[in-house]
C-alpha cells in the first residue's frame, strides 16, 4: 500500500484537515484549489501548534533564565530537528529563514560576503574570471540572486538551457559546467513546467569540477522525499507556506563545513560571540545566520506541517499526485485547443501543469474557471525567462497538493470547456 | 459573466487603431509585471499644454482581453480630442475601474469605456484595463505635455 493513491475515505479525513477546503467561492460554488503550487492550503494541525506555542510556552527563545525561555527554546530547537530529519541533514545545518527567497539570498550573499571580506574560504570566494552557473527553468528567486551576485563581483552568470519539451538541455552541460564554475544553482522541480530535474547527475556533475551546488526544493518538498545527502547537494532551500506550513518561515539546510565558512547575511542580537564597540565576532551557525528574534511560532507550525507530512507519507502523497497528474494531462489532451507548456508525460514531472489555450490570454483563461470556482495561476508565475523560452506569454497553471481529489481535476476540465465559446476560438 | 461584456469581446478581437504607426512625438511600452501583459504605445500630439489635440495614438499590445479592448477603447476615445478632453476621460475611467464597483461610469464621458464597470469588482483586472490609459499618460510626459494642471482641476 506504500505506492497508492489515497482512497475516498483517507482523502475525506486528509481533506478535514484544511478546513479551509470547505468553504465556497464566487457566489456559493464549492471552492476547487488548484493552486497550492503559490501557497498550499494550512494544516490545521501546523496552525494548532502555533497556537499552543503562542499560549502555552511563548517567550524570548535562546535568552532568558526562566521556565518559560527554556519551553520555548526546546521547542524551537525541536523545530529545527523535525526540519532537519526531514531532509536528511543535522539539526546544526538548518536554518530558519523568512522564506525560501531568503534562503537563496543568504547563500549567495554568502559568496559576495567574502569578497575582500573577512571569510577567505576559497569556495565562497567569486570574482572576475569564475563563473555561477543557473538554468532557464528558475523562479526569480534562484534567479536574480545569482545575477545581483555577478553584477557585484564581476564574476560571468551563465545557464543551462530548457529543451522543447521543458526539460533541462543536458547537451550543454559539458560547456556551461567547467572547472571555472564556482557555483551552480538549480530547481529541484521546476514550479511552471513541473519537471523533476535529475539532481544526482547534476551534483555528480559539478562535484568533478568543483563547483558547490545549491538546490531549489520549494517545489519538490511537499511532493516528493527529500534526502540532501543522497542528492549529494551542497545547500537546499525551501519554504513553509507551500508544504502545509504557515508564511514568515522558510529553511535553509547548509553542509555543515561551509556554513561553517560563510559570512553571516543579516546582523545584529543572536548571531554574536562577542561584541565591544570597535568590533564583533559571530556565533557558530545556525544562529550566525539568525540575527534578531527568530519566527519561533511558525518554525513550530512547520514542524508539525513536517510531521503531518510525515503522517501521509511522501510515497503515497507522490503516488496520489502522479495519478492525479496523468488524469489531468490526458484531459488536456483530449483538447486539442490546449499546449500544455512542459512535459506531456507523467515521468520525471509532478502536478503542476501549466497550458495555454490557443487564441486566449491566460488571464482570461483563469477568470473563466474562477467563475466556477476553480483556483489557477494565470501569468508568468515569476519565471519570465521560461516563459520566453516556451514562447509562452503567460500560462495558466494547475498545481496538485495530497489534498485534491480526482474530481477536481475533473471539475477544472470542465471549468474549462467554457473557455472556448465565451471568447469564441475553435474548440 | 459580467466581466466579458459583448463590447470588450469586440474590441479584444479586433482592436481598434491598433498597429504603431508615425509620425509620432513620444513612445512608451509598459509592462504589467504580475502576468507578463506589454503595450507598446505611441502618441502623437498637435499644439501644447492643455489645448494640445491628439492626432494619433497607435499600439502593440500583448495582453489579455481586458487589456487589449481597453487600449482600443482609449484610441477611439482620445484620437481627436484635446489633452484636456482626453485627461477627463482618463479620470473618469480610472475613478469607475477603482470604485470596486460603486461608480458605473458615464457613458457620455467614457464611452465603450463603460463596458469595463465589472472589471472594477475584480481587483486583480483592473490593472490590466488601466495597463494602456498608464501607458497613454506617460506619453503625454514624454511628449512634453504639462498635465499636472489638468491632474489638479479634474482632481
Amino acid at each position: 500500500m506504500s505506492d497508492t493513491p489515497f482512497s475516498d475515505g483517507e482523502l475525506a479525513r486528509i481533506r478535514a484537515g484544511f478546513p479551509i477546503l470547505s468553504r465556497t467561492v464566487r457566489d456559493g460554488k464549492p471552492l476547487v484549489y488548484l493552486d497550492s503550487g503559490a501557497t498550499s492550503q494550512r494544516y490545521a494541525g501546523a496552525l494548532d501548534a502555533e497556537r499552543a506555542f503562542s499560549e502555552q510556552v511563548n517567550a524570548a527563545v535562546h535568552r532568558g533564565a526562566h521556565q518559560l525561555s527554556e519551553e520555548a527554546t526546546d521547542a524551537y530547537e525541536g523545530a529545527r530537528a523535525t526540519a532537519a530529519r526531514f531532509v536528511g541533514g543535522a539539526a546544526d545545518e538548518v536554518v530558519f529563514t523568512k522564506n525560501a527567497t531568503e534562503a537563496l539570498n543568504l547563500v549567495a550573499y554568502g559568496f559576495s560576503n567574502t569578497v575582500g571580506g573577512q571569510a577567505k574560504d576559497p569556495r565562497l570566494t567569486v570574482g572576475a574570471g569564475d563563473e555561477i552557473l543557473v538554468t532557464e527553468m528558475e523562479h526569480h528567486a534562484n534567479l536574480v540572486p545569482w545575477q545581483e551576485l555577478a553584477r557585484r563581483t564581476g564574476a560571468t552568470l551563465r545557464w543551462l538551457g530548457v529543451t522543447d519539451e521543458g526539460r533541462l538541455d543536458l547537451s550543454q552541460l559539458g560547456s556551461t559546467l567547467t572547472e571555472r564554475t564556482k557555483v551552480f544553482a538549480f530547481t529541484h522541480v521546476s514550479n511552471v513546467l513541473g519537471t523533476v530535474n535529475p539532481v544526482r547527475r547534476l551534483t555528480e556533475a559539478a562535484r568533478a569540477v568543483g563547483a558547490l551546488t545549491v538546490l531549489d526544493a520549494c517545489q519538490a518538498a511537499p511532493h516528493l522525499a527529500l534526502d540532501v545527502t543522497a542528492l549529494g547537494v551542497d545547500y537546499a532551500a525551501f519554504s513553509g507556506h507551500k508544504m502545509f506550513g504557515p508564511t514568515g518561515v522558510g529553511v535553509l539546510w547548509g553542509r555543515r563545513d561551509l556554513l561553517a565558512a560563510m559570512p553571516p547575511f543579516i546582523t545584529g542580537g543572536s548571531m554574536i560571540e562577542t561584541v565591544t564597540m570597535e568590533a564583533t565576532t559571530y556565533a557558530a551557525p545556525p544562529q550566525r545566520f539568525e540575527a534578531g528574534s527568530p519566527n519561533s511560532a511558525q518554525a513550530v507550525g512547520l514542524a508539525a506541517a513536517i510531521d503531518y507530512l510525515g503522517e501521509l507519507g511522501l510515497d503515497r502523497v507522490a503516488a496520489h499526485e502522479h495519478a492525479l497528474t496523468e488524469r489531468l494531462l490526458e484531459g488536456l489532451a483530449q483538447r486539442p485547443w490546449v499546449r500544455v507548456v512542459g512535459p506531456t508525460g507523467s515521468t520525471d514531472r509532478v502536478g503542476a501543469v501549466s497550458f495555454v489555450v490557443e487564441g486566449v490570454h491566460a488571464h482570461d483563461v483563469g477568470q473563466v474557471l474562477d467563475d466556477q470556482g476553480v483556483a489557477v495561476r494565470v501569468g508568468h508565475h515569476c519565471a519570465w525567462p521560461l516563459h520566453r523560452r516556451m514562447r509562452a506569454t503567460a500560462t495558466a497553471r494547475v498545481s496538485v497538493a495530497a489534498y485534491t481529489t480526482p474530481g477536481e481535476v475533473d471539475a477544472m476540465l470542465e471549468a474549462l470547456d467554457r473557455v472556448p465559446a465565451v471568447f469564441g476560438v475553435a474548440s | 459573466m459580467d466581466l466579458y461584456q459583448e463590447l470588450i469581446l469586440e474590441h479584444s478581437k479586433r482592436p481598434h487603431h491598433a498597429g504603431l504607426r508615425e509620425p509620432f512625438a513620444a513612445e512608451v511600452h509598459h509592462v504589467n509585471p504580475t502576468c507578463g501583459d506589454e503595450v507598446t504605445l505611441r502618441l502623437q500630439v498637435e499644439g501644447s499644454g492643455a489645448d494640445a489635440v491628439v492626432r494619433d495614438v497607435s499600439y502593440d499590445s500583448l495582453g489579455c482581453s481586458i487589456s487589449t479592448a481597453s487600449a482600443s477603447v482609449l484610441a477611439d476615445e482620445v484620437i481627436g480630442r484635446t489633452v484636456a478632453e482626453a485627461l477627463t476621460t482618463h479620470h473618469a475611467m480610472r475613478s469607475m475601474l477603482t470604485s470596486k464597483g460603486a461608480d458605473p461610469g458615464d457613458e457620455a464621458v467614457i464611452g465603450d469605456g463603460v463596458a469595463f464597470a465589472g472589471v472594477a469588482k475584480y481587483p486583480a483586472r483592473v490593472k490590466c484595463a488601466l495597463l494602456g490609459w498608464m501607458a497613454f499618460i506617460d506619453a503625454l510626459t514624454q511628449a512634453g505635455i504639462d498635465i499636472a494642471p489638468q491632474r489638479t482641476s479634474h482632481g
